[in-house]
């Protein structure tokens, strides 16, 4: 599903973000991404969607050969890959439906699938009946939802989460981690950068940890091995 | 690449809102292109009646090959031929020194009668050669060439009239072009401003329009319709006085037209003409000037 080699990634500005990373992630997995700040943990993430391309060695998502890739043909590849933000990225002056809309509308989906499936991601996120509502009357929880409803609405086969609990207090962060477990139980490949130790500690997945630039643990159900 | 009427008509609405929203940058804009493009037209009318004109007298120019009256029969033959040898000559014709006299009383009118006395052997005239040039515009160069000629005594031709609307018409040009081109930047950096203002006001959008896999021409469109709205509507106001304006001018070319060979161009289709002239200018502006700030902004 995801496949990086040897990836190294270097800034106009002289700062080496990545430097040779290698990993392999297979679909349905759930995957914490760790590591202190200028890590590399959102180099990783951006290389994914193509928000950056790698100076030198080769990734591979769902087939496609991102450093190879026209630009032509990102968005294409973006319509199969759901992000979710720290600051959730909603549009203030929409409705909650139609942020969740405007996400499919962008990618010319007919308005009926778009009538119809935005109610069905609302639902699964439980915001239904908050459809109307503008992002400001809802809570963080509620607008990290519909971040999440507005990424899983295309169907992506990966699901990115860029600490998606950051802004969040511990109740609120173990309902998205719920709702992201019950996301990866459908199928869909979960990669999610996280400072939580208290989540990663719990709900034991496969863990990334990255330092300088390099991943310098790979386990499945490991820790987050920083003491913080 | 087909687009689907649907996105079509959300680019539509999209880029009819952001110049609603912007609503003093898009008259701005519009009351640039405005003055730009009725610079243009009046400066286009102008120019191309000017045109018009110089090519009417040219077409009437004819070089007079006034012939040395001590040349021989022969000579004059010879000389004729030799003419006709030259490049761009369309047609030589013989004038005797008796024609040349008739047509000089008969153009003089009453006081002409006076040159009648004249008998056949003392008539001051010379035989001349009618010579009409391929194109007008060849007409000096070859009047030069003639003058060289074998028993040739003077060469005449309009050249006053022909240099001086040529002269008048570059000017005209050369000035009009500066001032166009400096009005059509000023209009196309306005317009690139009021997208500017539009895409920062959109950047939130376009960012998740960009994450969620939103082609890039599907961003791009509404700021181009944006563009083209400017263009077209600062079109408006040009053509209507455009239209007016030469209608005026075109009921009254009797005034003008007493000199038979000044003649304005036909209101129909010329106006017509002009317009879609005018209205490509300000469509092209509009869309060049969303170009411009649309290629920065939305780097891929």
């Amino acid at each position: 599903m995801i496949e990086m080699l040897d990836v190294k990634k270097t800034y106009p500005n002289g700062v080496i973000a990545l430097n040779g990373v290698s990993v392999k992630i297979k679909p349905g997995e759930f995957v914490y991404l760790v590591g202190q700040s200028g890590a590399g943990k959102s180099t990783f993430i951006k290389l994914i969607f193509r928000e950056e391309k790698a100076s030198s060695g080769s990734v591979t998502v769902n087939s496609k050969d991102l450093v190879q890739m026209k630009w032509k043909d990102v968005p294409i590849l973006r319509r199969d890959i759901g992000v979710v933000f720290q600051d959730f990225k909603l549009l203030p002056k929409m409705t909650i439906y139609e942020n969740v809309a405007f996400a499919l509308e962008v990618i010319e989906q007919s308005p009926r699938q778009i009538r119809k499936r935005v109610m069905e991601v609302l639902d699964q996120v439980g915001l239904k009946n908050k459809a109307r509502f503008i992002p400001d009357e809802l809570s963080g929880g509620e607008q990290q939802r519909v971040a999440i409803a507005r990424a899983i609405a295309n169907y992506p086969k990966i699901l990115i989460a860029d600490e998606p609990t950051g802004n969040l207090d511990p109740d609120t962060s173990w309902e998205i981690m719920k709702l992201l477990e019950e996301i990866n139980a459908s199928g869909t490949t979960i990669i999610m950068a996280t400072h939580s130790k208290e989540i990663v500690n719990t709900v034991k997945r496969r863990v990334i940890a990255m330092e300088d630039g390099l991943i310098v643990r790979d386990e499945y159900r490991g820790d987050y091995g920083y003491e913080s | 690449m087909v687009m689907k009427v649907r996105t079509l008509k959300r680019h539509v609405k999209e880029g009819l809102k952001s110049s609603w929203r912007n609503s003093w940058m898009t008259l701005a804009s519009v009351g640039a292109v405005t003055t730009t493009l009725l610079l243009v037209s009046v400066f286009l009318a102008l120019m191309m009646n000017l045109n018009h004109v110089a090519q009417n007298i040219e077409e009437d120019v004819l070089i007079k090959v006034l012939i040395d009256v001590t040349a021989t029969d022969d000579e004059v033959e010879e000389l004729g031929e030799s003419i006709k040898s030259l490049d761009n000559v369309e047609s030589v014709d013989f004038s005797s020194r008796d024609q040349e006299l008739k047509g000089l009383i008969d153009s003089l009118g009453d006081e002409g009668n006076v040159f009648s006395l004249y008998g056949d052997d003392e008539n001051p005239l010379n035989h001349a050669y009618i010579v009409k040039a391929v194109e007008p515009k060849d007409t000096i160069t070859l009047a030069e060439e003639i003058e060289s000629l074998n028993r040739v005594e003077k060469v005449n031709y309009g050249q006053d009239v022909v240099e001086n609307i040529f002269t008048f018409n570059n000017y005209a040009r050369n000035i009009g072009l500066i001032l166009i081109v400096a009005l059509l930047f000023t209009a196309i950096f306005l317009i690139s401003n009021t997208i500017k203002i539009t895409i920062i006001a959109r950047r939130s959008e376009i960012e998740i329009m960009k994450l969620v896999g939103a082609t890039n021409w599907f961003i791009r469109w509404p700021f181009f319709i944006e563009g083209l709205l400017l263009g077209i509507l600062g079109s408006i106001i040009p053509i209507a006085l455009l239209f007016t304006g030469y209608y005026f001018l075109d009921q009254n070319s009797a005034m003008i037209n007493q000199f038979e060979f000044i003649t304005i161009l036909p209101f129909n289709p010329f106006v017509w003409q002009l317009s879609g002239i005018v209205i490509l200018i300000g469509a092209v502006i509009g869309i060049w000037g969303s170009i411009m700030s649309v290629r920065k902004f939305l780097k891929v």
